[in-house]
């Protein structure tokens, strides 16, 4: 179960390069743990810190207009690369609640709506034209008063929140039958 | 209605459509490795979950191994990564899922060893906590990456949610020249078409350059669709399929084999089925490609020249060939297989690594390592100066622990060139496991 998310105001930090792959989001050094917490300090890690952990001052979140930052404006193909879902989860407990980009990558999005945040697309030009804080509404589908396109089923998760195994196991007749009939088709695969 | 190949295996595997317009998609297997699996399974069982069927959940000891010479089992190549290794053993061991840990004859790297023990099978769904897992389309599966939270769910109830991709054909026409590998062809298709030129779609590669590749190579190929952004990729099973399962461990057996096959020959893409996008090439325009920039879609010919790259140190238009390097790493999903080890020793016999470079290679699972030392190949790296390691990803990514020096040029044969992917500051140029033999050799990038 997930914070559901209805509308939520917050200021945007630009990282407008494309191809940001969760390798940059969350290096693989800085997953320490086999648990989904403690990873927000590891966030950015290569860009955040310069030698140690000395904030990088030339860094969008280390700047002190963007220091309350909720929300990430990026580049095409945002979170591309590897499936590691410890780059959500880092943003999450960083307190990223959205990702606004022209694209993102699959399983990157995918980690997103499972964990209740809200990857947004919009092309380049809407994107430059947003303000510093942004209010997203997402039932009315706007960021600040433009409009954008959500998948029906993702958008309903992150309104209601809802539990995808819970969920699913609602389904357990069916796949008990899917099961029952597969295991005479392709005994090999059980 | 005319079919692809991938519909075909989504209409079968379809539970049922629900009413938020995503399919049920039953999973046939679940592959997990300690990196992202072992939070998969211990949020499952904190949840007071089980994996529905732990026998068709697999799991390896791949990312955070030590693959070192002689490593024990609990040896990890970053310090505190021994818990990744333990935790993920004792989940398995209270979930009853099949690990294939660390000191097992059959370890290896997950996208390796799942074709080698025929657990890929042509029809079949697979997925894994793994961007690489679009490998295993080359056996003709359906097989992808997800994220923790849905290996999770594909444990818990055999299913995930999901909308039907869209799906690009990309056909290789001609035969690759002589020398020219499936990692110059992926890399001069993801260099034309970009790092998102495959945007969520399932990619189907086809025609005969493909038709003409060895499974291993199959699976070079499909290895990198993730790297422009492809949901999977996919191709058609053939003669050579059955072959290279045929007798191996999880394939089905006797008349089950039969049966098998007969639904295996049906899985081609209808003369008439439509893709959203479709892209041709030509193999025989194909030469030597590498990355020259820190996206895979920053490719080109060996012998072109670079774009601009602050991090890379290049500025554009700079010839590829002759740049110094410091490091060579033969190793990963991608080009880890015995036919590439042998590639590489075919030109690493009787030579030398050069002086000032660093040169490792680790096989991709220990069953290549032990092949490769049958067949003497682990001699010919020993001697030319590479280390030889035990299977593992090893330096295909930075994990804390050993690596190349900040600054240092890396010809890599694995398929990420991501800032700092293989080490802060490494400078990664992907390349086919005989450019990196011959670059180590000549201690700059050089042409084999």
């Amino acid at each position: 179960m997930n914070t559901p998310f209805i509308t939520h105001d917050g200021i945007a930090a630009p990282l407008r390069r494309d191809n940001i792959d969760t390798d940059q989001i969350i290096p693989s050094r800085e997953m320490k743990s086999v648990s989904k917490t403690g990873l927000a300090k590891g966030l950015f890690a290569g860009q955040r810190y310069l030698d140690g952990r000395t904030p990088n001052p030339d860094f969008v979140l280390n700047q002190p207009d963007f220091a309350e930052a909720t929300i990430l404006l990026g580049g095409s193909n945002f979170g591309c690369g590897s499936s590691r879902e410890h780059a959500v989860w880092a943003l999450k407990e960083y307190g990223i609640r959205a990702v606004i980009a022209p694209s993102f990558g699959e399983i990157f999005w995918g980690n997103m709506i499972g964990n209740g945040l809200l990857p947004i697309m919009l092309e380049e030009p809407v994107i430059d034209q947003l303000p510093h804080r942004i209010h997203i509404d997402l039932p009315a589908q706007t960021v600040s008063g433009h409009p954008f396109a959500i998948d029906a089923a993702a958008k309903r998760r992150l309104v209601e929140g809802l539990d995808a195994i819970a969920q699913t196991l609602q389904h357990q007749p069916a796949i008990e039958a899917f099961l029952t009939r597969d295991r005479k088709d392709r005994p090999w695969v059980y | 209605m005319a079919k692809t190949l991938f519909d075909k295996i989504w209409d079968a595997h379809r539970v049922t459509t629900l009413p938020s317009g995503e399919d049920l998609i039953a999973v046939d297997r679940v592959f997990l490795h300690e990196r992202t699996g072992s939070v998969a399974l211990e949020s499952l069982l904190a949840s007071g979950r089980m994996p529905i069927d732990p026998d068709r959940v697999f799991c390896t000891m791949d990312h955070i191994v030590s693959t070192e010479e002689g490593r024990g089992r609990n040896d990890a190549r970053t310090p505190g990564g021994d818990v990744f290794i333990t935790a993920t053993r004792s989940a398995a061991a209270k979930t009853g899922i099949q690990l294939i840990d660390v000191d097992s004859a059959d370890q290896g790297i997950v996208h390796v060893i799942s074709p080698e023990l025929g657990i890929a099978q042509p029809g079949l769904t697979l997925v894994c906590p793994d961007s690489h897992t679009c490998s295993q389309g080359a056996l003709g599966a359906a097989a992808w990456g997800i994220g923790s939270t849905d290996a999770e769910h594909a444990m818990a109830t055999g299913t995930l949610r999901l909308k039907q991709p869209p799906q690009t054909r990309i056909r290789v026409d001609g035969r690759l020249a002589d020398g020219i590998t499936a990692k110059d062809l992926i890399l001069h298709i993801i260099g034309t078409l970009g790092a998102d030129g495959a945007k969520r779609c399932a990619v189907e590669f086809c025609g005969d350059a493909i038709e003409a590749l060895d499974v291993e190579a199959r699976l070079t190929l499909c290895n990198m669709a993730v790297e422009m952004a492809a949901f999977t990729a996919i191709i058609a099973p053939d003669d050579v399929t059955f072959a290279y399962l045929k007798g191996r461990r999880y394939a089905p057996e006797d008349d089950q084999w039969d049966r098998a096959v007969s639904i295996w020959r049906t899985l081609m893409t209808d003369k008439d089925a439509s893709f959203d996008h479709e892209h041709v090439f030509d193999a025989r325009l194909i030469g030597h490609t590498l990355t020259w920039g820190t996206s895979p879609g920053q490719a080109g010919r060996l012998d072109g020249t670079t774009g601009h790259s602050d991090y890379m140190n290049v500025e554009s238009g700079t010839p590829l060939l002759g740049l110094p390097i410091g490091g060579a790493f033969i190793g990963s999903c991608t080009n880890a297989r015995i036919s590439d080890l042998r590639a590489a020793a075919d030109i690493l016999r009787g030579q030398r690594v050069a002086d000032g470079v660093t040169a490792i290679c680790v096989p991709g699972s220990m069953a290549v390592r032990r092949q490769a030392e049958m067949e003497g190949i682990d001699r010919i790296f020993r001697a030319a100066g590479f280390e030889w390691g035990e299977a593992g990803c090893a330096f295909c990514f930075y994990a804390g622990g050993r690596t190349f020096a900040p600054g240092t040029r890396v010809i890599s044969s694995t398929n990420r060139n991501f800032e700092g992917r293989q080490g802060p500051g490494v400078r990664t140029h992907l390349a086919s496991p005989a450019v990196v033999a011959a670059s180590a050799i000549a201690g700059r990038i050089a042409a084999p």
